[in-house]
């Protein structure tokens, strides 16, 4: 079903976006739809195929409703009242957002992509005491929700609380159920995430996984627990398996 | 004779206590060995011991019963009152006061509509922060859809200093159940009840286990209450002290066994709460209030308080006041009544600086509030908040710079950690405070402290990190040369912050006793026996410890 007509099935909502009247299937997150309609909007936890967080606090937009503004994160909003008004580049808007960046940067000084964003946002150094050790990991949890929602194998998680938040394996140690896929290290918005391949053998998150090569060319292209992983959870024989995705795209 | 051990009476300050009855006889400060004077006194001829009863600390004079001390007078103890009549223990001693008769009138001569039309209109409003009006959440949840309708009492109490919703689990843990009870019928949609308390409050939670298993055995829960045809129950979930489990969808992440952490509520509990499903969470002093709007009317609740704030508010009262305690208020009385009526003023006679309301993260308020009506309304419009009802009163010897520090560190301990802006903003916000009350303060301090509270306060995920700045928002509103003279001055005014004051001894009142010389921990004071004294700066730590064992007021600090 394309969208137009999921629109005009559903229950749909009517409200303003910067001045322009659009509409929005009742429900549907608010930062996607902002994102559709090439808005521009900083953010670091979201992504498209797993739940929202309101982690990074990013995407913040103003929201007038019956007269009255107030700030909320994007990615977490369901679009569900009619006549609200979306404003998602006034003053405040841009000013919270780069103190929420600044905040990134400091706790993050190792990360380009961190220092990039906020540069692009105007910001020439924060005001804060540089942190050390914190590597390149802002705490989104998107790798912790991408292996819970999209893998489902739950090998990974946050730990402590507060400033002492930390994301890894259980008890930091070589996960039981991690399969060495890497959606985690590829979905990372930050590159924190370690993962090396060498001689057939990939490490991540402590674990060693022994490579398969594609049947067809040759390459090495996936842990071979992995594709095990995927025969018996999807009842397929494992030679299917057995295919790289370059080739299977040809 | 019978002895009846009872619940928390709230006059903290003067415990342990005792009443005889039937004159009443108020006895405090009880001590073992007062025992065996006590009871010949009632074997004999019933007078009171003299020396026991209350004495007013300025008059001396004594007061009798527990009506007559003034902590007492001024108080409309709704809640309050029965956790010094009856044995939290026992059902008999709660029904003999009249208990369990609104749930009865509740389930035989009510239908669910009229409860929640009497809550509405008594005007009850939620006691754990919020002021969410009760008989509308109630309402809400009862329309949601659902195949159960959660009912919650949320007895996670976090903040420090404040023991409200202890006292009565410990004390009246019966008026709670009869309150969820009365709220199972009204909200209706197969009811099912959780009471989260704080599992560092092991008295409440034996109490309430107690009362609860009693209540089922005396059908008062479980099926076919009072062959009503409800059927309800509660259990009993214990938290692990996180403070941000007191925020409603954290506690309710916690209660499904997942890490609590709160969620957005654009979509509200009431729809969508516990387990994904309707769920109606109310704080314990809320539900302690439903059983006796029930029994005496919405009109006999609605004439108690002010014309948005209905009732009574139970505080804890504590900080650099002569009465400690529980104290249970009016809405609309003002602080002054309560700091210096009941509170009985500053302890030492010193002067009055500042009341801070709402728990760690309610705001400061100064002399110039002290005549406000306490209301939800009023304490909200000048930067405050009710919260669930800390009252820390500060002495002029109280520095306000380090006071914000010290609630901004606590909160930044209890952050969960899930947002940004509140687990980074506050860190940095404690940051730049340890560095103004250091002495390391620098020009611009006050303007990025302002746009962090900022950050911090609007684009937060959940209300505690919402509230977090209001002790740093109000304490610079209202104090703000305290905090210039700390980061331009280099000076802390109440000779608090140890970056900034220095010790040194009079030469002139120093009779060379030698006490502080014994007595300072790292020896950096010296001198002769019967010689002026001299404190080495660079060695001194600021402990003050010469300074309280100086018996010639020969210490100074600057």
């Amino acid at each position: 079903m394309t969208r137009e007509v999921f629109i005009m099935s559903q229950n749909v909502i009517r409200y303003k976006v910067n001045g322009k009247d659009v509409a929005a299937p009742r429900g549907r997150m608010l930062l996607p739809e902002l994102l559709d309609m090439g808005i521009e909007i900083p953010t670091l936890c979201h992504m498209d195929e797993i739940s929202p967080y309101g982690a990074c606090r990013l995407c913040l937009v103003e929201i007038v409703r019956k007269g009255r503004s107030n700030i909320t994160t994007s990615c977490n909003y369901a679009i569900a009242e009619e006549g609200i008004e979306v404003l998602t580049d006034t003053d405040r808007v841009k000013r919270l957002r780069r103190m929420v960046m600044e905040l990134h940067w400091a706790r993050n000084p190792e990360s380009d992509v961190i220092e990039r964003m906020a540069r692009k946002m105007g910001i020439e150094k924060p005001r804060f005491p540089l942190d050390e050790g914190n590597g390149k990991c802002i705490l989104c949890g998107i790798c912790v929700r991408v292996c819970d929602e999209v893998v489902g194998v739950h090998a990974l998680t946050f730990s402590g609380r507060g400033v002492h938040r930390e994301i890894g394996t259980p008890f930091d140690e070589p996960s039981s159920t991690c399969i060495g896929c890497g959606a985690c290290y590829w979905s990372c918005p930050t590159n924190a995430i370690e993962m090396k391949e060498k001689g057939g053998v990939r490490e991540i998150w402590g674990k060693k996984f022994d490579m398969e090569r594609c049947s067809v060319c040759g390459e090495y292209f996936a842990p071979k627990y992995q594709l095990e992983y995927l025969a018996k959870t999807f009842k397929t024989p494992i030679k299917e398996l057995r295919v790289c995705m370059t080739c299977r795209g040809k | 004779m019978e002895i009846r051990p009872t619940g928390c009476r709230g006059l903290c300050e003067l415990g342990p206590l005792m009443s005889i009855h039937p004159k009443g006889i108020f006895y405090v400060g009880l001590k073992p060995e007062d025992m065996p004077e006590v009871v010949e006194s009632i074997m004999n001829n019933g007078e009171a011991v003299e020396r026991l009863l209350y004495k007013d600390p300025i008059t001396g004079e004594s007061e009798l019963t527990e009506e007559d001390v003034p902590f007492y007078k001024k108080q409309v103890r709704l809640l309050l009152a029965q956790n010094g009549h009856i044995n939290p223990e026992s059902l008999d001693d709660y029904l003999a006061i009249g208990g369990y008769e609104a749930l009865a009138k509740a389930l035989s001569d009510m239908q669910p509509e009229q409860i929640i039309e009497e809550i509405k209109s008594s005007g009850l409003r939620g006691r754990g922060g919020g002021g969410f009006p009760t008989g509308r959440k109630w309402e809400s949840c009862r329309r949601a859809g659902g195949d159960v309708h959660y009912i919650i009492c949320n007895g996670d109490e976090g903040d420090p200093g404040a023991y409200m919703d202890r006292s009565i689990l410990e004390g009246n843990p019966h008026s709670v159940i009869e309150g969820m009870v009365i709220g199972a019928k009204a909200i209706g949609g197969n009811p099912k009840g959780y009471v989260y308390v704080r599992n560092e409050y092991p008295l409440a939670v034996n109490n309430l286990n107690l009362a609860i298993n009693v209540a089922r055995r005396a059908g008062l829960l479980g099926k076919d209450i009072l062959g009503s045809g409800l059927d309800f129950d509660i259990e009993i979930r214990r938290g692990g002290g996180a403070f941000v489990c007191g925020e409603s969808t954290a506690l309710m992440a916690s209660l499904e066994g997942k890490v609590g952490e709160p969620r957005a509520k654009h979509i509200h509990t009431v729809e969508s709460g516990l387990y994904d499903q309707p769920t109606n969470l109310n704080n314990v002093e809320t539900w302690a209030n439903v059983p006796l709007i029930i029994s005496k009317g919405a009109g006999w609740f609605s004439k108690i308080g002010t014309k948005s704030s209905k009732g009574t508010k139970v505080f804890s009262l504590v900080g650099k006041i002569n009465n400690t305690g529980l104290v249970e208020v009016p809405m609309g009385i003002t602080l002054r009544e309560i700091v210096y009526d009941i509170g009985g003023g500053i302890r030492g006679g010193k002067k009055f600086k500042g009341v801070q309301t709402g728990g760690p993260s309610g705001g400061v308020l100064t002399e110039e509030h002290l005549d406000l009506p306490v209301d939800f309304e009023s304490l909200d419009e000048v930067g405050s908040m009710m919260g669930s009802g800390g009252m820390i009163v500060m002495d002029e010897d109280t520095c306000m710079v380090d006071v914000a520090k010290y609630f901004i560190h606590f909160l930044e301990e209890e952050s969960c950690g899930k947002c940004t802006t509140c687990r980074d903003g506050m860190r940095r916000l404690g940051q730049v405070l340890d560095r103004i009350t250091d002495g390391k303060g620098r020009d611009g301090d006050i303007e990025l402290i302002e746009d962090l509270c900022e950050v911090i306060g609007e684009a937060s995920l959940c209300a505690l990190a919402g509230t977090a700045p209001n002790p740093v928002k109000t304490t610079l509103k209202y104090f703000r040369d305290e905090y210039e003279a700390h980061i331009y001055k280099k000076k802390c005014p109440a000779k608090v912050c140890k970056g900034l004051i220095t010790f040194r001894i009079d030469k002139r009142k120093c009779t060379g006793c030698h006490v502080c010389y014994v007595n300072c921990p790292v020896n950096c004071i010296s001198g002769k026996k019967k010689e002026a004294h001299v404190i080495d700066s660079s060695k001194c730590i600021r402990c003050g410890v010469c300074l309280e064992s100086c018996k010639f007021d020969a210490v100074r600090v600057k």
